[in-house]
This record gives C-alpha cells, structure tokens and sequence, in this order.
C-alpha cells in the first residue's frame, strides 16, 4: 500500500503532469490562456487575484526552500531549527492566508457574478476543488503541526522532505512517507492529483509567466513567410 | 537606411456620410462569433461625441500610447516592462465591458410563441453577457448625429481646452463623422505591451496582427493601445484586433471596409518609410512637430536612391512600383491634405484622415453666401475658430496651422474647379494661393473625387510562389477538422484555430472587372424576376423535376 500511495501514485501523476503538458501544448496553443474574466468585473477581481497570486508566488517559494534545500545545508550556514521554523511558519501563515482569502474572494466572484459563473468550464470547478483542498491542507499542516504542535513533534524536513528529493532522484523510499502525520500524507496526495489535473485546466498559465518581457525588444517584427511555414494546424494530418 | 514598406490607410472624411456600411461589413466578416459581440474593428465615430470605448481619448484616465520622459526617451505611459509585469495579476486600466457596452440580442421567440392576449406581444432585449433581461441603455454608436448630446456631448475629451468657447446648443453644433479601424503604427505601443510578445509587426507590409496561438490573455495590449483599437474576446481569452483584412491585402484586394464603403473615401496604398527614423520622430519634444517628423520619415518612391535602396532592403519590384503608384503617399506627402489622428499618442499612426471642410462650408452656406467662393471660404476659415481647433486637437496635437492649411487646400479645389465645371477661365490666383499649381490642383481633385477602383486602392499582391497557401485550396483545410477540441472542457476556442476564410480571388477579380452583374457563363441557370411578365415558365425558375423531360416554353 504505501509503495503505492509513494510510489505509483506520484510517479503516474508525475508522468500525466510532463506528457499532459507536452500534449497540450502541441495540441492546444490556441486555448493555452489565462481565460481572464477581468472585462466582466474588475472590483472583486481588483483585490482577489493579486492576493491569491502574490500569496500563491510566497506558498510555491516557501515549498522550494523547504522541499529541496536539505537541512544540512541551512545547518552549514549556521541557521539553527528554531530560527529556520520561525521564519518558515511566520512566511507561510502569511502567504498562505494572502492565498487563502484571495482564492475565498475569487470563488465567491465566480459563483456570484452571473457572467463569470457561465464562463466556468467543469474543469475549473475540479481544478478549485483540488487547489481550495490543498491550500486547507497546507495551512492545516502549518498551524496545527507545526504551531499546536497537535498529533506530537514533527519536522518535515527529516521526513516528507528527504521522500520528496528521493522521489525526484528517482530513488524514492515510500517509508518516510508513510510514517509522516496524516495531514502531510493527504496534503502529498491532493497535490499530486492537482499536479495530474493541471495540463488540462487554465492553471497551464503559469508556464507562460511572460519573463522574456524584461529583456525582450518592445516591438517584434515577424515576417509573413515564417508564419506560412507554420501553417501547419490546418495541412491534412497523417 | 532601413526601407520598409507598409500597407496605409487614408480617409477623406469630407465624403463620410456615417452611413456605418464599413462597420456593418466588418463585422459580419469578422467579429461575428461570441466572445467577439462588442467588438468593433471599424467603427463609425459622431465628433463631436464620447466615441467607442466612451472616453477613449482620455490618455489620462486610460494611459495608453507613449509619453516622452524628460530625459529625451519614450515610455510606456502605463508604465514600463517591470510595473507591467507586477500588476499582471489584475490590469489596472482594463476598460470594462460598460466602457464599451453591454451587446444584447432580442427574445424574438416570444413573438411568435407568446399566447393570445390584448397587448402585443415585444422581443425584450436580453444581454449576449449574462443571458438575463437588460436595459439598453449604450452601445457603440449611441451618440450617433449628435444624438443625446446634450447630455453626452461635453464629456468629449478633445473639447478639453476649447470648451468655453463651444456652443453646444443645436443650432450653432458643427458635426463630422470619424471612421475609425486600427491605425497599424510604426511604433505600436500595443505591441510593446505585451508581455507575451505575441503582437507582431509584419515585416513584409506593417500590418499589426496579434498570434493567437501564442496570446496568453495578460490584456496589457487593450490598455497599452491609445485608440483602444485591440479587443478581448470574453470567450476565448485572447486579444483580437483589425487585421487590415491580410488575407485579402495578400491577394491584392482591399479590406473589407474599403471595398464596401459607400463615399469610396478610402484609399489604401503602400508607403516606403526610413525604419531606422521611427523612433527618433516619435520622442521628438515638441508635439506639434509629431506631423512633420512622421511624414519625414517617409521616402519618396520616385526618388532613385530610395528605390535602390528598398531593392536591396529585399523589397520585390512590383511592389517599389506600387509605392509610386500609391494614392496614400500622394495624399500625405505630395499634396499634404492628409493628417495623422492624434500623433500626440506618440504611436506613428498609418491610417490618416483628411479632415472635413463640410463644417466651415455648411456654416458659409447658412449665411446665404457664396459657399464655393474662394474669399468666403478662407475667411470662413479664419473665422471658425471652433471646428478647426477641434480637428486640430484630432489631428495635429492642437497645432491650428497644419489644418488650416488643408482646409485652405480643400476650399481651393472646390473654387477652382467650380470655374472649370462652369465652362469659365480657370483663375491661377486659387491655387497659388495655397502654394499649388493649377494642375496639381487638378489632380489633386481626381484623385479625390473621381479616381476610380484600382486609382483608389493600389495593392501589390503577395508573391506567386506563395499562391497555393494564400488560396487555401479545399486540400488544405478539411471542414470536418474546423475548431476540433474538447471546447466543452477547456472552454470554448480550444483545439485547432479556424483558418481564415478567403474568397476565391479570381472570382471576385472576375466579379469586379466584369461589366454584368452575374458571370455570362450561369445566365441559363439564372432568371431575372423583374423583366418576367408571369407569363410561362422560363429555364432555372423551378428545379427540375424528375418526371418533366424539360421546360422552357417562355
């Protein structure tokens, strides 16, 4: 059960996440896009979605320094367990309530401005469902495990930490999952099931974060017969 | 020297009689999907008037287009690449779908299905946004003639400035309508705006097109564009604008808008330009140089050097040959009666506007004077200070010289060629008086009232060997294969993009030079219902029927 659960599962979903990529992007360039519903209202929007995705941009750092950079390292240079917890646990709470209270806004948005309710697709309301259940998990994790302490002491980064960079050196060991606390294992899951879902949801945006744009020449010139070579989408596929 | 060419755009607006045609035809050709209701690629302006978006002039309120920063460099007005990407969460200067107007259609079913009752039954309007009951209450032309402007009318921005001195009382209003497609600039700010890179310049022809494929939704092009020219369509997620109809331009017919127009006020021709010039004119300080600066970048086509040099920038032959032949390169440069719309936006706009002498001739008409006399023209124009200060803020930053200029040019060929329609000596005086001869004059008057099609639109063709892509032969795009995808779950406009419909071009070349109205080949399968007396049934009425060997007894 647990090669499974740590095994299987996040290497399918691994899996499904690159190819589904891969597939989407050479499937459907076209409804690669944000789907933005900024022109039907701008109030809400206004306050929710910078909240949610500067906290978003916080969470996903937080889960890089905290997933992939090993405790001995942060030990190297001399910043001890209660300093790197106080600053781990004070930077989530605020990230992840900054995503939390943006995503409640953005909901409530969606499921109350009648233009907006009809532009979600079936895939956007899994996609919430997925993403609201690993924001609550992950805040969860934060205050009752690391601040309430609830279900006994645990440090992540001896455990769902070192399964995570095995996991990615594809040497996983399925042990240090199972024995971390049932909220860590179902925060684990849900994300790996949202990692599954994401190719074919609007969260693809994300790989189109316009960074090029800071060092990019303002205007782009194109010629007319580059864009005949591409004309592929529509030549009589094999 | 860098020598591009571009596709440009002039209209004559005194010929405008905002009948909405072009509006109307682009639409159908173009913007009649969802997602793309209030969207307008041409659309037909009252000035004075709020336009469409209401207010859109307002750089302000909108901050679109380039300003010149003190230390001599252009910017985004909106802010440069690092503030664009920081607010890229929420676009702070997002026109609202209210800043356009809520599209609607009506309930006709009711019509038909209502049950019996006393009153009659209505279509009541329902909102294409929500599908709920709407009041309509604004739209892209709903200050059409000067309607509600009362109410409306003192909002216009360009009346910023002048409008203690505008009587907006019925009887003193002056009117003009202002037709108005994306302005395909030399220094597009949309195009700058975006953090995709996805709007392009065409190299070949200067068309600005948005790639659809690569468009991600960011929305900073709709803010970024000064004229408030590039869309969004609500249900693809993507930014859409005019395309200056390239599949048709590529096989050398004119847009949509041109073609239809029913003034024939627009002129579409290539114009030869010094690329490496653009953005030295466009930060020049002072703003009521912008005019000349722009038409300083322009080459002359009849120039050697320059045709040398645009041989050797790669441009073909035929097309250099076009560029002198180009009736927007003799309304800019040549007769100078063309005026860029606000060049003050700093973008290099390519669609130009030769303003309307209506205003000053209506108002020297209702003085029961001559209204084609030379004198009272030029002293009309002198004295109108209104109209021409508000077509200047239009077209020159709210230089009054470069409009009194073309004003004068316009009342001179009216005066001038009046005595040559009326048999009399022709007076050498008129056009001295605006710094023209007598036949350029002529020309000038040619060219803008009577030239005929292939005169008004000079159009080189893409290259033959591209000829079998640009055609889009039936092997090329399978029907069955149109917006395939899984649209119910991605949303809608996934899959595979629709290729653009381009009519036959040999048909419609055929249709255009032809002398009848149907191709002489069809006649027998054709019947002309008003010269048919009733009497007998002629060839191609009916269908054929299976049982009846043939008719024809007429």
């Amino acid at each position: 059960m647990d090669v499974f659960l740590w095994v299987i599962v996040p290497y399918l979903c691994l899996a499904t996440f690159v190819l589904g990529h891969a597939w989407r992007y050479r499937y459907d360039k076209f409804g690669w896009t944000t789907r933005s519903s900024q022109l039907y209202e701008n109030r809400l929007l206004r306050l929710g979605s910078p909240l949610f995705h500067f906290g978003m941009l916080g969470v996903v750092g937080g889960h890089v320094i905290g997933l992939l950079v090993p405790r001995s390292w942060t030990d190297a240079i001399g910043i001890d367990d209660h300093a790197y917890h106080l600053v781990a646990v004070a930077g989530g709470l605020v990230a992840g309530a900054m995503a939390l209270a943006g995503m409640a806004i953005l909901v409530y948005r969606r499921r109350t401005v009648g233009p907006v309710f009809s532009a979600t697709t079936p895939m956007d309301k899994v996609m919430y469902a997925f993403l609201g259940a690993v924001i609550a998990l992950g805040m969860w994790n934060t205050i009752a495990g690391s601040i309430f302490t609830l279900g006994g002491e645990y440090n992540y980064r001896e455990g769902v930490s070192v399964w995570y960079r095995s996991f990615l050196a594809f040497t996983p060991d399925a042990s240090l999952m199972a024995d971390a606390p049932i909220g860590f294992r179902l925060h684990a899951l849900v994300a790996f099931g949202l990692f599954a879902l994401w190719p074919f949801t609007r969260l693809v945006h994300v790989f189109s974060a316009p960074l090029g744009y800071l060092t990019r020449p303002y205007l782009v010139y194109r010629s007319r017969d580059g864009r005949l070579g591409r004309s592929t989408p529509w030549s009589p596929r094999a | 020297m860098r020598v591009m060419a571009q596709m440009a755009m002039v209209m004559n607006l005194d010929k405008c009689i905002g009948c909405h045609t072009c509006s109307v035809t682009c639409k159908q050709a173009w913007t009649n999907r969802t997602g793309t209701e209030y969207v307008w690629f041409n659309n037909v302006e009252t000035r004075p008037g709020l336009g469409y978006p209401r207010t859109y002039e307002d750089q302000e309120e909108w901050q679109g287009g380039w300003v010149r920063k003190p230390n001599g460099r252009l910017a985004l007005r909106s802010g440069g690449r690092i503030r664009k990407l920081l607010t890229i969460f929420s676009n702070p200067k997002l026109p609202s779908i209210d800043d356009y107007y809520e599209p609607w259609t009506y309930d006709y079913d009711n019509l038909l299905s209502s049950p019996q009752s006393d009153t009659f039954p209505v279509a009541r309007p329902k909102s294409l946004i929500t599908g709920a009951d709407m009041n309509v209450e604004w739209s892209a032309n709903w200050d059409d003639d000067l309607g509600g402007s009362h109410e409306h009318a003192a909002r216009d921005v360009m009346l910023r400035g002048i409008e203690d001195k505008v009587k907006l009382e019925f009887e003193q209003t002056f009117m003009f309508y202002l037709p108005r497609i994306c302005e395909h600039c030399l220094n597009p700010s949309c195009a700058a705006s975006c953090p995709s890179g996805a709007i392009y310049k065409r190299s070949e022809d200067g068309i600005v097109l948005v790639d659809q494929d690569r468009c991600r939704g960011w929305r900073m092009c709709v803010s970024g564009c000064p004229y408030k020219k590039v869309y969004f369509n609500h249900k693809t997620g993507k930014a859409e604008k005019c395309t200056f109809c390239y599949p048709r331009v590529e096989v050398g017919i004119p847009t949509v808008c041109s073609e239809t127009c029913v003034g024939r006020l627009r002129y579409l021709g290539l114009v030869l330009y010094d690329a490496d010039k653009v953005l030295e004119a466009a930060s020049i300080e002072d703003e009521h140089a912008l005019y000349d600066a722009q038409r300083a970048c322009f080459l002359d086509p009849h120039d050697p050097e320059v045709r040398r040099a645009a041989a050797e920038a790669g441009i073909p032959a035929d097309w250099i040959e076009a560029a002198r032949k180009s009736p927007v390169w003799r309304l800019i440069n040549e007769y100078q009666v063309a005026l860029p719309l606000h060049p003050e936006y700093r973008t290099m706009p390519m669609v130009w506007y030769i303003p309307p002498l209506s205003p000053v001739v209506d108002a020297v008409k209702d003085t029961g004077e001559d209204a084609e006399d030379r004198g009272n023209l030029f002293a009309a124009i002198d004295a109108l200070r209104i109209p021409v200060e508000y077509l200047a803020n239009l077209f020159t930053a709210g230089d009054t010289a470069p409009v009194d200029r073309v004003l004068r040019k316009l009342a001179a060929m009216r005066s001038y060629m009046r005595d040559i329609n009326l048999g009399r000596d022709v007076d050498d005086a008129i056009p001295a008086a605006v710094g023209m001869t007598g036949e350029q004059l002529y020309e000038m008057f040619r060219l803008l009232a009577i030239a005929k099609y292939d005169e008004r639109y000079v159009i080189p063709p893409a290259h033959a060997e591209q000829a079998h892509a640009l055609e889009e032969l039936v092997t090329e795009c399978p029907v069955s294969e149109y917006g395939g995808g899984q649209q119910d779950l991605f949303g809608e406009g996934s899959g595979y993009p629709t290729p653009v419909a381009v009519e036959n071009f040999r048909m419609l070349q055929a249709r255009q030079t032809s002398d009848t109205l149907a191709a002489p080949d069809d006649k027998g399968s054709r019947v002309n219902l008003l010269n048919w007396d009733g009497k007998g049934l002629p060839d191609g009425l009916f269908p054929p029927r299976p049982d009846a060997p043939t008719q024809g007894e007429s």
